[in-house]
């Protein structure tokens, strides 16, 4: 499985260098490099699935000439498992990309950082070793952050992409310090090495919360999403859909693989993941209720599925914790899946949102309207998408999001101390709440763009989408509905990984999985099939006088556009009452007069205070406590000689005389 | 197997209607009228599917699909209820899951053809079901967890299904949250009045405006059939031992009638923390469920 990788990962840079070098005829050559792209991750794709069954955990070794470092890379069926989205998603992506990138003038090396961007993702997963790792996960950060300021002559963009390189390496710092305590105890930075020697609970305890909040920074879960609204919007949207779809995932793998490097897992790790993704699945769907921008609402509800994800991971760890092998089954399943299954919808609902926006030049949710007319494909494809992402069934999102709650549930019922039902009780409830309030946005989201009629933009014009983003739609779409209705034949790929993590004990409850997939799915066919027949029995007895009339505006006959309710309006109950969360600010502009002169106007935004307060104010703090270091950067060269002597001296004694 | 489906299919199709027209004919005898016959919900649906439909032009696909949605989801969620000991027919972990979100399916398409005709009073309608309902969620859940504990088991099919006895301070702390979340989801006093969809109360009856014909017909008919299920869930809970407990929904209804009849609606802003409450007492119950000198069954 290896070589395959390598030479995956030489054609995508060889191909997005040579589309960069041969630039003259600057539309063959994006062309070029994103079908090239799309076709290579297919073949991996069709190559990887059918080698999962009889797949071995492999490992190849160099050495290498860096510090510490040992080219140490290796599958397993981790890795393998994230690999799966990852390629569907680069595919869908890059085909969508091929079209939607065509007319922009400035990208010369947006393809050969995309390709680097894959790659790196790709040698994150299949890295072995912490220098080699860390240079791949920076390859992965720098190539987003490139493709995330592609856009750079507005200031909007510039601003995003500085702090997401902030957070980036923020992140870093903290994760270098948990691979420092790992590897002090293992006397190496290989991973194999890792969990050999089993770690006090002290020091475990120390790596996992430097890890979770080092990879946190790139999964993004609250407090550490500061950077999705800003990057996410920003970026290009088939480059959101891939950042928001899967690069955000390699967080969560690194917290999977920092917990395969421990034997037994701490209690309190398990309920703070629940605890910290309760509060990231609710806070995360709340800020994006009271969205005004499409992929701003959609980073936001970005934060509140890795809240879902990190839910399935603490049921996971709490389950093994407490000698819960079904608790930690279903948590663990639950979160691999949806994992996947948030990479499908969100990359879905991303590449719609950039339709949406490519076609009518905007994606201010207050200002369109009635868009599925004029898109029907676009339309037709957000949709399913909006019901997936909202955890309803015959879609995708249902059945990770069922297993989560099957972990959950068998958690609450258990009859073992009050704690762990408790905590299940909690994750129930937010998952109950995150999946109600969910359906909230995207109703208000598919609502207010495709339907009514258009608000502000004028849509006459608007057609649907060239074939080839209708392609890259429809191609991820195939597998939510797949996914949705077929989940028993997903399962298998996710048992192996799910037992790297639960441990064995899970082995013999491993049937139960397969069994609630195939119950929903003979559920589900047979109710599609109900709908069919009652559809076509309605159209065949079907009254001929269907007549077609204005709304009903309740007796009033000249309704306007402006007189819908708009996402404002639409979220204004659910802003109000979570106003403790949320701090909207509405302004009103009014001229105070009894009979209205000007025209009044009103909108209502909702701030993140996590970036404006808490962000903000940490880095200033930071700020200033390093400040207190400046008068050591002098700027003359003698004082700098001086140091140099210094630390020589240092040294010596340090060696020659302690 | 496929008897118990067609039984708990065509008794949430036969019955449903009834419901409506007991409660209507309670609130009659309250307001000391004579009321509409017990069975002018089934004569008003045979008009609607034989009558002509008029639709505005703004609506799509959504609208035209939507009432068969929500009419088919709402008579699949009907499977996963025994409607007596023993029947229950698909059984697995978290069953009640897939139960709610087949209602919430429904919801999403209801929401959607709302808001497809881009009138502003259906638009109200369906903002305020989104979120009242996203509330009530996690209430009835942990009702249901309760229910769950009490029996032991992982599916809410089998707890509902297989006549285990319980403590009845526990059972009673599970039913009312579910009672005041199926007067929520029903759009009955005090959430909404089904009579009206004026602007202080447009919640369900604003939203289907638009919809006439077979297509209201089918929204209705979803409408009805959805109280019998919750209904019929609270009678499970109460008498599972009992063969003939679903005759207990009439019950239910009669005790609409008279909470339609004895309370006013509250104001909109309150309903959130009629809920909340809701769920404060739902959480006590399963808080209790872990004493050991509650559960002595």
């Amino acid at each position: 499985m290896l070589y395959p990788i390598f030479i995956y990962l030489a054609s995508l840079v060889l191909t997005g260098a040579l589309s960069a070098a041969f630039y003259r005829n600057h539309r063959f050559s994006k062309y070029f490099a994103a079908v090239s792209n799309a076709i290579l991750s297919l073949i991996m794709l069709v190559f990887l699935i059918n080698r999962f069954d009889s797949f071995h955990d492999e490992v190849f070794k160099t050495i290498w000439s860096l510090p510490m470092a040992e080219f140490h890379v290796g599958v397993d069926f981790l890795s393998l498992f994230f690999m799966i989205p990852l390629l569907i998603l680069a595919a869908a992506c890059s085909i969508y990309g091929s079209e939607y990138f065509k007319e922009h003038r400035s990208g010369r090396f947006h393809w050969f950082f995309y390709g680097l961007l894959v790659a790196g993702m790709m040698m994150v997963l299949i890295s072995r070793n912490v220098v080699l790792f860390m240079i791949s996960w920076e390859i992965m950060s720098f190539s987003s952050f490139l493709l995330v300021i592609s856009e750079a002559q507005k200031e909007s963009v510039r601003r995003a992409g500085w702090i997401y390189f902030v957070t980036a390496h923020v992140g870093t710092a903290f994760l270098l310090t948990a691979f420092f305590l790992l590897g002090s105890g293992a006397g190496s930075f290989n991973f194999e090495l890792f969990g050999l020697v089993p770690f006090e609970v002290a020091k475990s305890n120390l790596i996992f919360i430097f890890a979770l909040a080092g990879f946190g920074f790139k999964a993004g879960f609250i407090p550490f999403h500061v950077w999705l609204p800003l990057a996410h919007p920003a970026a290009p949207s088939h480059v959101s859909g891939l950042m928001s779809g899967i690069m955000i995932k390699m967080g969560i793998y690194g917290i999977l693989r920092v917990l395969m490097f421990f034997t037994s897992y701490q209690t309190w790790w398990g309920i703070l993941l629940v605890i910290i993704g309760a509060s990231s699945g609710i806070i995360g769907i709340l800020f994006a209720v009271g969205q005004h921008d499409i992929k701003r609402l959609l980073a936001y509800c970005s934060v509140e599925n890795i809240g879902i994800i990190l839910i399935g991971l603490g049921l996971g760890v709490l389950g093994r914790a407490w000698d819960y092998p079904l608790v930690s089954m279903f948590g663990f399943t639950g979160a691999l899946l949806h994992i996947v299954n948030h990479a499908l919808f969100k990359g879905l609902l991303f590449l719609g949102a950039g339709s949406v926006i490519r076609q009518t030049g905007t994606g201010e949710i207050d200002s369109l309207g009635g868009l599925f007319k004029k898109m029907p494909m676009t339309g037709s494809l957000f949709l399913a998408g909006s019901i997936a992402v909202s955890g309803l069934p015959f879609f995708n999102g249902f059945i990770s999001e069922l297993f989560i709650y099957a972990g959950a549930i068998t958690g609450a019922v258990a009859s073992a101390g009050s704690i762990m039902p408790m905590v299940c009780a909690l994750a129930v409830m937010a998952l109950a709440l995150t999946g109600g309030l969910a359906a909230a946005g995207f109703t208000k989201l598919f609502g207010i763009v495709f339907q009514g009629n258009s608000r502000k933009t004028d849509i006459s014009s608007a057609v649907d989408v060239p074939s080839m983003m209708k392609l890259g739609m429809i191609f991820l779409s195939v597998f939510l509905v797949f996914i949705g209705m077929m989940s028993f034949l997903v399962i298998p790929f996710i048992e192996k990984p799910m037992l790297l993590l639960s441990g064995e004990a899970a082995s013999p409850f491993i049937y139960q999985l397969s069994d609630i997939g195939e119950k929903v799915s003979i559920l589900l066919v047979a109710l599609l099939i109900l709908m069919i027949i009652i559809f076509t029995v309605g159209k065949i007895f079907r009254r001929k006088t269907v007549t077609d009339v204005e709304t009903w505006g309740c007796g009033y006959t000249k309704p306007a556009s402006s007189m819908q309710y708009t996402s404002s309006s639409y979220a204004e109950p659910i802003t109000s009452q979570f106003g403790l969360v949320l701090a909207a600010r509405k302004e009103l502009q009014s001229d105070n007069e009894i009979f209205p002169v000007k025209p009044w106007s009103f909108r209502s935004s909702v701030e993140d205070w996590f970036l404006s307060r808490v962000f903000i104010w940490f880095v200033k703090l930071i700020d200033r406590i390093l400040s207190l270091l400046r008068w050591f950067q002098c700027g003359r060269a003698g004082v700098y000689v001086l140091y140099i002597g210094c630390i020589i001296i240092i040294l010596f004694i340090w060696k020659f005389v302690l | 197997m496929i008897i118990n489906i067609i039984i708990s299919t065509a008794a949430a199709l036969v019955f449903s209607p009834l419901l409506i027209g007991i409660i209507n004919k309670t609130k009659a005898f309250f307001s000391g009228r004579r009321g509409s016959p017990f069975f002018q919900m089934y004569f008003d649906l045979y008009r609607l599917l034989k009558k002509d439909a008029v639709r505005s032009g703004t609506t799509t696909i959504v609208f035209i699909l939507a009432p068969v949605i929500v009419f088919c989801c709402t008579l699949a969620a009907a499977v996963l209820i025994p409607i007596s000991p023993g029947t229950g027919i698909i059984s697995f972990t978290g069953d009640f899951v897939l139960l709610f979100y087949l209602l919430g399916l429904a919801r999403f398409f209801l929401i959607i053809s709302a808001l497809d005709t881009g009138s502003s009073f259906e638009g109200m309608g369906a903002s305020r079901e989104a979120f009242f309902s996203a509330m009530a969620e996690p209430v009835v859940f942990i009702s249901i967890l309760t229910i769950l504990r009490l029996n032991g088991t992982t599916s809410f099919t089998d707890a509902l299904g297989g006549g285990g006895a319980g403590n009845w301070i526990i059972i009673s702390l599970a039913t009312v949250p579910f009672f005041i979340v199926m007067l929520a989801e029903n759009a009955r006093i005090p959430f909404d009045d089904p009579n009206t969809h004026l602007e202080l109360t447009m919640i369900h009856e604003v939203m289907i405006l638009d919809n006439s014909g077979r297509g209201l017909a089918l929204m209705e008919w979803a409408a009805s059939i959805k109280l019998w299920l919750f209904s019929l869930i609270i009678v499970r809970i109460i008498l599972p031992g009992s063969v003939l407990s679903f005759l207990l929904t009439f019950v239910i209804a009669v005790i609409i009638g008279i909470v339609e009849s004895v309370i006013a609606r509250t104001t909109l802003l309150k309903i959130p923390q009629l809920l909340f409450s809701a769920g404060i007492i739902a959480f006590l119950g399963f808080f209790l469920s872990f004493s050991k000198i509650f559960v002595w069954s």
